[in-house]
């Protein structure tokens, strides 16, 4: 294997409780996303364009789709000889039984081997369930600028919801003096995205200390960058300007979708000069039927529609009957919607059949519904 | 198991539909929002197990290649065979052969190499969701030399003017290959041979100074073959000039045709691209339609096929038309009976409209 300067570690193993139904039988980066995506597209996108091409996936919960999606990694060019993607899963060592990934920073350590196959300066950590475009090669140069041991990128949040998140207190120039993980009083806006780079070397040595540690919950939040700034190593912050988004509940899940659709496109799926690649089935071109109205949404090929479609998301061969009303919702591949039928506000799964004549409709405030064949009978109504 | 190699034979391909064939062959011509003529005979070829399929094509086919690329979208990249795109070639001085014989004679390896014993053989005009298979099974069945794929139309058109008429006998052997206007059982220019015959016919007409493998080889020689017709039912079209083109994209807007084409059988494929999905703003208002992936419409659309990444601005009609990839469509513009091909930008407030029989067609990258 050849030298990499910056090799990326993305860590795809979350179960993600907090999004429910959509996560049943599914790791969370694998959840369909945009009209045509998994929620992993957008960080394996990101490395394509900023030419980060060694890329280790780290996968642990329910990962076959995940694994069938990402496959030799051709969508995002990451078909590779010598680097490319890697699926990194947990295995079972020699000595001892399985060996499941017990943290982030567990997860890198027991892929060590695979890290230094490439001789990296850097090491790039992020995430495969946020939802952004960021040029990974800014970040790498700013790192680089300030010298840093680690560098990690931080986005302002409102105030009110900064406790929510992991908050960097700094001083004016930027480096990092404390970590707060969740802090009920927060001093500062600037939350972690859960993106770092780190010097290889200097993050090897906590790794291998972190693991001797039996109190340690081998986290990179919790405990590798506490530990960093408890040895004053140089920590930097690095401000990213643009759209970020965690999609770990399933109201954010819902939002970050509908903010996809906005005029003012945060986050554009039509850029060129910034692509987010996936996959693409040879489904023929959306019909859109006589006596309908389809405003505010983005309608993937296969697609029939005879219904009135509004401020929705519809992803490939989906299916709307006459009389039909789709609202404020997000309707996963080869979902059919009966004739005379209403959905507003709700995710609906892939190949779910809602009969004709159903009510599905989200209490407002509330999280929308998530509907599959199972439930569907206990959420719709008429 | 007994199979077949295909070849797309492009040589007497017609290139008539003017400004959409001024810079691409016929089987380049795009189609149906997504695809390209061609696709719907690779599709057809790939669907019935044809693991290798060579391209006979000789004018203006870069588009032709760049659309084919290594033939993955088809799975047609493969280990061993796959797709084989055979311009002309010719090398080799004491060579005498003509027309598309040449290309059988440079290009005798291909049928040598291939393993199947049989090859189906197919233009790119006639377009069509079915596999071969049966049509195979009853050229075995049969012990035909070769077996000519055939429809009836249920109204002959001049678009059908081309095409050659097939007579038969009571045991459906052809005994005439006509250009009678009248008989409305069409040669859609697909067939089946065994491939050593093949070899033995190419050989005869190089032999006789011919230039016309199918005429030379295969009319002329009827009486000494046995050729049988299997017939194709379902939807089908042949795109051999404008107004097959218009009318038969057009067609596809009646959900029937629509389905016969497309769901018939497994999906027609074509080149992956990385369009996202179609975002419809605020104003959009479209009807009857037919839109692939990649547009941002926020006019109105009726009746129409839009391709892939098609800008229809605000206030700005579209109706009965057929835009190729990439046009933009600025504020206030009327469109009606209009084809633009791919990256043709319509300026703001204008008005075109062609007539019904006869569209409207606008060549590539134009501004107007």
């Amino acid at each position: 294997m050849g030298k990499q300067e910056c090799v990326g570690m993305l860590l795809a193993g979350g179960e993600g409780k907090r999004l429910g139904l959509l996560t049943k039988d599914l790791a969370k980066p694998a959840v369909h996303f945009g009209g045509k995506y998994r929620i992993i597209d957008f960080t394996l996108s990101n490395c394509t364009n900023s030419g980060i091409h060694t890329v280790g996936v780290l996968t642990q919960y329910s990962p076959l789709l995940l694994n069938k999606h990402i496959g030799i990694g051709k969508p995002w060019a990451l078909d590779r000889q010598q680097d490319g993607v890697s699926v990194l899963s947990p295995y079972t060592a020699k000595q001892g039984g399985g060996c499941w990934f017990s943290g982030t920073a567990n997860a890198i350590y027991q892929n060590i081997h695979f890290i230094e196959q490439y001789d990296p300066e850097y090491v790039l950590v992020i995430s495969g369930d946020h939802i952004y475009q960021m040029n990974y090669q800014k970040l790498l140069k700013y790192h680089k600028d300030q010298q840093a041991d680690a560098t990690i990128s931080v986005i302002e949040v409102p105030w009110e919801e900064a406790s929510r998140f992991g908050i960097l207190n700094t001083t004016d120039d930027l480096r990092i003096y404390e970590f707060d993980e969740k802090p009920a009083y927060p001093k500062n806006n600037l939350a972690s995205m859960g993106i770092y780079i780190f010097n290889w070397k200097k993050l090897k040595q906590y790794l291998l200390e972190d693991a001797k540690s039996p109190s340690s919950s081998h986290d990179f939040g919790k405990d590798i960058i506490p530990a960093m700034v408890a040895d004053n190593r140089r920590l930097f912050a690095y401000q990213f300007e643009g759209y970020w988004k965690d999609v770990g509940t399933v109201q954010s899940y819902w939002e970050a979708n509908m903010d996809l659709l906005e005029m003012d496109e945060p986050v554009s799926l039509n850029n060129k000069e910034w692509r987010t690649y996936s996959h693409d089935s040879n489904y023929p071109p959306q019909y859109i039927n006589g006596n309908t109205h389809v405003t505010n949404s983005f309608i993937n090929s296969g697609c029939w529609i005879c219904g009135t479609v509004d401020r929705s998301i519809l992803f490939e061969k989906v299916e709307v009957d006459t009389k039909s009303l789709i609202r404020q919702s997000i309707l996963h591949p080869r979902v059919k919607v009966g004739a005379n039928s209403v959905v507003e506000r709700a995710i609906i799964k892939e190949d779910t059949v809602i009969p004709p004549n159903s009510y599905i409709s989200s209490p407002k405030g509330e999280e929308p519904f998530v509907i599959d064949n199972e439930n569907i009978e206990l959420v719709s109504s008429r | 198991m007994e199979s077949m190699m295909g070849l797309i034979n492009l040589e007497h391909e017609r290139d008539y539909l003017n400004e959409l064939t001024y810079f691409r062959c016929g089987a380049a011509v795009p189609f149906a929002g997504r695809y390209r003529l061609i696709d719907f005979t690779l599709s057809n070829m790939v669907r019935t197990n044809v693991q290798d399929v060579a391209i006979f094509t000789r004018n203006k086919y870069r588009s032709l290649m760049d659309h084919l690329g290594t033939g993955s979208a088809w799975e047609l990249d493969k280990r061993h065979g796959g797709l084989f795109i055979l311009p002309p070639d010719w090398n080799d001085p004491t060579d005498i052969s003509k027309g598309d014989l040449s290309h059988f004679h440079n290009n005798r390896d291909y049928f040598n190499r291939g393993k199947s014993n049989y090859v189906i053989v197919s233009g790119s005009q006639f377009l069509s969701n079915a596999s071969y298979n049966e049509a195979f099974e009853y050229h075995l069945e049969r012990k035909a030399d070769i077996t000519l794929v055939s429809t009836k139309v249920e109204e002959v058109k001049t678009e059908h003017d081309p095409c050659m008429r097939i007579e038969i006998d009571e045991g459906g052997w052809v005994t005439a290959l006509t250009n009678e206007h009248i008989n409305p059982h069409l040669f859609t220019g697909v067939y089946i041979i065994n491939k050593s015959l093949l070899l033995d016919l190419v050989d005869h007409c190089i032999a006789h100074h011919k230039e016309h493998f199918f005429n030379d080889g295969i009319k002329e020689q009827l009486h000494r073959l046995n050729v049988q017709t299997f017939e194709h039912t379902g939807y089908s079209a042949f795109i051999n000039s404008v107004e097959s083109f218009y009318r038969h994209n057009m067609n596809l807007l009646n959900p029937t045709n629509y389905k016969d084409l497309f769901y018939r059988n497994a999906f027609i494929k074509t080149k992956i691209s990385n369009e996202p999905p179609t975002k419809y703003l605020d104003r959009a208002e479209v009807k009857d339609s037919l839109l692939a992936n990649g547009c941002e419409i926020n006019g109105d659309v009726e009746n129409s096929v839009l391709f892939r990444g098609v800008k229809v601005k605000e206030g700005a009609k579209i109706v009965n038309s057929v835009i190729m990839q990439r046009c933009t469509i600025e504020e206030g513009v009327h469109l009606e009976n209009v084809i633009l091909d791919k990256d043709v930008t319509v300026t703001s407030g204008q008005l075109f409209v062609g007539a019904k029989e006869q569209p409207y067609v606008v060549a590539k990258r134009k501004v107007m």
